[in-house]
């Protein structure tokens, strides 16, 4: 059962300035999910081994060669603020 | 001469161009015109570009594609004014091909629907029935080709982008093998999921366009390069092969007499061409595939949405106080409700004290999905089912209940979950909406896939052309 605070926890964690509207709705819609998900936890699984990429690809490296990337112009193009090659944020 | 876009394919567009009957600037304008007069009731495209841009035949690319210099939104306020320095490698390699792109299609929210009714731009319509939804989330690419305003299109598949879509419009969709097609400058949604492959009017359009995307790519590391080379399927002969039926994906509640009678025609067709048709079962992949998914996903688009912040690129909130402010305010305005409740739903499920019953326990569900499918392809050449229980629904009858809308996806996870190729063959009408034939194969089996397909699509012989365009 997700509580008032773990909403308002879980929404600190992902950064998310939620309205009381949202913190209210989304404790309703999250408890229903969850419960249709904690469904997983019916299966007894101690022996399975994880998947967590559907194909058995292990250390795929590339060649160690200097190839062009994007010019400060490409990467600061779509700033929302820009000052002397740098991303402008608040300071605190 | 005149352009009927509604019926031409893209292998009849290039046969055209070839033999200089039209030009490539007359056919891109063709599809702009087309455009025109379809898109303002059905709203499938966020971007048009009216102006022709390769020698081929044109194409449409889900808006979550980055196109370099063309506007790339992944259909979310916060990637509104976004556009990209760099083109995502299948852009590249249709570039290459001299495609000419028309234009950007709609699509939910990050990809995150089954209606494309969570964009943050309006909802798309179904072409065959606009009060109803085209499917989601890939709905515009869907609608754009079966309303005939591109030949062809690029979808994206997590839990059932392409294959939903494509079921609901009447166009046939493949999901690829997960790793056959580089993930480079496609907006990350369900990085272990997410698939890019082709939306278009016949299997044989399908396949070669799935040849064009397809291979290793530098710039993505979980892609491999093709087993085999792409087979554009001409004959139908289907001596020999072998058609497993689960019982949970073709016997699930819910499923529409219509949708049910439409599956069984086409198996009948493939049965007549020589295949064999099997039941068989996959126990727990159905009865537990939608949970997983709806853990895993989540868990990873968490991850992935980390990076709107508000700092590097798209919206930032204004006159914010601090740096967290910044990022929070930032966040809250820019994403819809869909991308903010799957972000809460997998930083739930990661975080500390949930993370094994959760998050833990959905990968080993993954294991034992895997491994169901992969016993049944020791039986079978591909499995078969309906793409979706219904056809398409009604705009606004899901939007309320997430819980309801996610159930669309039922049949199209378990196979997404195994990272197994399938794709929606359109195999006949239920009270006159498209219904769709799944098709699932083991990895890297997209030949067998666009055999078996190609030869139901011959014997159906099916007009998907929507009575009220005509």
């Amino acid at each position: 059962m997700i509580t008032r605070d773990d909403v308002l926890h879980v929404a600190k964690l992902a950064r998310l300035a939620l309205t009381e509207e949202e913190i209210e709705r989304f404790q309703v819609q999250l408890n229903a999910i969850l419960e249709a998900v904690s469904k997983v936890s019916e299966l007894d699984l101690a022996d399975i081994p994880p998947t967590s990429h559907p194909l058995s690809l292990a250390n795929v490296l590339a060649d160690d060669e200097p190839a062009p990337s994007l010019t400060p112009e490409q990467v600061f193009a779509n700033a929302p603020s820009v000052e002397d090659d740098a991303f402008r944020v608040p300071a605190s | 001469m005149t352009i009927d876009t509604l019926r031409l394919t893209a292998e009849e567009a290039h046969n055209l161009l070839r033999s200089r009957e039209i030009s490539s600037a007359e056919l891109h304008a063709a599809y702009v015109e087309a455009i025109d007069r379809h898109d303002p009731e059905l709203h499938a495209f966020l971007d048009v570009v009216a102006e022709p841009n390769g020698d081929n035949v044109p194409i449409a690319y889900k808006d979550i594609i980055s196109t370099a210099g063309i506007r790339t939104t992944a259909g979310s306020k916060i990637l509104e004014h976004y556009v990209p320095v760099f083109d995502s490698t299948v852009a590249a390699r249709c570039k290459a091909r001299g495609f000419s792109v028309v234009g950007k299609t709609n699509l939910d929210e990050f990809a995150m629907g089954s209606s494309t009714e969570n964009s943050a731009f309006g909802p798309t319509r179904n072409p065959w029935d606009p009060t109803r939804v085209p499917g989601g989330s890939g709905g515009g690419s869907a609608a754009a080709v079966a309303a005939g305003m591109a030949p062809w299109a690029l979808g994206s598949d997590t839990g059932g982008s392409i294959k939903l879509p494509s079921a609901f419009c009447g166009n046939v969709g493949l999901r690829p093998t997960y790793g056959t097609v580089s993930r480079y400058g496609i907006v990350a949604f369900a990085s272990s999921l997410d698939q890019v492959g082709p939306v278009a009017k016949t299997v044989r359009d399908c396949a070669y366009l799935y040849s064009v995307i397809a291979g290793r790519d530098p710039h993505d590391t979980t892609t491999v390069e093709l087993p085999e080379p792409v087979a554009v399927p001409q004959d139908t002969d289907l001596t020999g092969l072998r058609i497993g039926l689960p019982k949970e994906l073709n016997e699930i509640e819910g499923i529409e007499p219509g949708v049910k009678a439409a599956v069984r025609v086409a198996l009948e067709r493939a049965v007549a061409l020589g295949a064999s048709v099997e039941e068989c079962e996959l126990p727990l992949s159905v009865q537990y595939g939608l949970a997983c998914y709806y853990l895993i996903a989540p868990a990873e688009a968490s991850s992935n949405l980390a990076r709107y912040d508000g700092v590097r690129y798209g919206h930032r909130a204004e006159a914010a106080g601090s740096l967290v402010e910044l990022m929070e305010r930032t966040r809250d305005e820019g994403f819809g409700d869909e991308p903010k409740r799957r972000i809460m739903l997998g930083t739930y499920a990661l975080s500390a004290g949930y993370y094994d019953a959760f998050y833990g326990q959905a990968q080993k569900v993954r294991t034992v999905i895997k491994r169901e499918h992969e016993a049944l392809f020791e039986r079978f050449d591909l499995i078969a089912s309906p793409t979706c229980p219904t056809t398409a629904f009604p705009l606004g009858e899901k939007t309320a209940d997430p819980l309801a809308m996610y159930l669309t996806d039922v049949l199209t996870i378990p196979a997404n979950m195994a990272g197994l190729p399938s794709l929606s063959v359109p195999c006949g009408f239920s009270d006159g909406l498209p219904v769709g034939l799944q098709l699932i194969g083991p990895q890297f089996s997209e030949n067998i896939l666009f055999r078996a397909a190609h030869a139901v699509e011959q014997a159906l012989d099916l007009d998907l052309v929507p009575e009220r365009l005509k």
